[in-house]
């Protein structure tokens, strides 16, 4: 499937149709979710605060897919050079800075009346995380700071290779270090520890957030590959 | 039901803004994303007419 979508022309076919089915799909699991979510009881440890848990738990799964994202499309386009990669990861940073930024403010939010603090330096969970927003960020910078494209592009998908690493460290940050931020719930060895009643809701709006993450994902895809077919143009243009 | 779903308790000042930056969040992504889109895709058709004869 991968390497049909390879070809642009077969990519912008597919990609007319599945972003906007992605986008109601999107619209339909967060809105059952949220609703599920917002209308389960308060918890017995965290009361109402158990609300911010369904935003703020798929903000932070889908920052961490747009990060494996934006490392696959780079590694792809560093070593086959492909255009629609690099497309790809180009598209895919704001989209990965924005849902960070959003697990990091709602995770904030929550803390607050928690642990009796917006942030804590010495908690591996919180910095890693705020360490994925800042390759995000500098991913786009080193992109654009460079003048040649080409050059720029390069420059950001070797640091967004390298970054790779911080997954790991995200992931299994709660397991390796004492952290304020509580341990693995959901994704574990024995089950999920969460009622279902919190558990049903917080799946399906976490399979909502990454159907909107796909539907963003290549429309912006789409805009890239319209970009550089006006650039080509232009200067087509200017050369005739 | 929507009085429960809307109830927050002596946590609304903490869990309604969340609700805010999040929502504030999928805005500003759909809305850059689409607009994107919508002017490179005009700017395309544009260049292509003005290449016919």
């Amino acid at each position: 499937m991968f390497s049909a979508l390879a070809n642009p022309l077969r990519f912008m076919a597919f990609s007319r149709w599945a972003a906007p089915l992605l986008g109601v799909l999107a619209t339909g699991l967060i809105g059952s979710g949220l609703w599920l979510g917002l209308n389960a009881p308060p918890d017995y440890q965290q009361g109402e605060t158990v609300k911010i848990m369904f935003i703020h738990v798929p903000a932070a799964w889908t920052s961490m897919l747009a990060y494996a994202c934006l490392g696959g499309a780079s590694f792809v386009s560093l070593v086959f050079r492909h255009a629609l990669a690099d497309a790809a990861a180009k598209a895919v940073a704001p989209l990965g800075a924005a849902f960070t930024a959003i697990a990091l403010i709602t995770g904030s939010l929550w803390g607050r009346p928690m642990w009796g603090a917006w942030w804590v330096w010495g908690d591996a969970r919180l910095v890693s995380v705020l360490v994925l927003l800042l390759l995000f960020v500098g991913y786009m910078a080193l992109r654009a700071s460079i003048d040649d494209e080409a050059r720029g592009a390069r420059a950001a998908e070797i640091l967004a290779l390298v970054g790779l690493i911080n997954l790991p460290i995200v992931k299994f940050s709660v397991e390796w270090w004492n952290t304020l931020h509580q341990g693995e719930s959901i994704m574990r060895a024995g089950g999920s520890t969460l009622a279902p009643v919190y558990l049903t809701p917080l799946l399906l709006a976490g399979a909502g957030y990454a159907a909107a993450f796909g539907a963003l994902w290549l429309e912006r895809i789409r805009a890239e590959v319209w970009r550089r077919r006006a650039t080509s143009l232009a200067l087509r243009a200017a050369l005739a | 039901m929507i009085g429960q779903a809307l109830s927050a308790g002596k946590y609304a000042a903490f869990v309604w803004p969340a609700y805010g930056v999040s929502v504030l969040g999928f805005a500003w992504m759909i809305v850059d994303t689409l607009a994107r889109a919508h002017r490179w895709r005009r700017r395309v058709d544009r260049l292509e007419r003005s290449k016919e004869p």
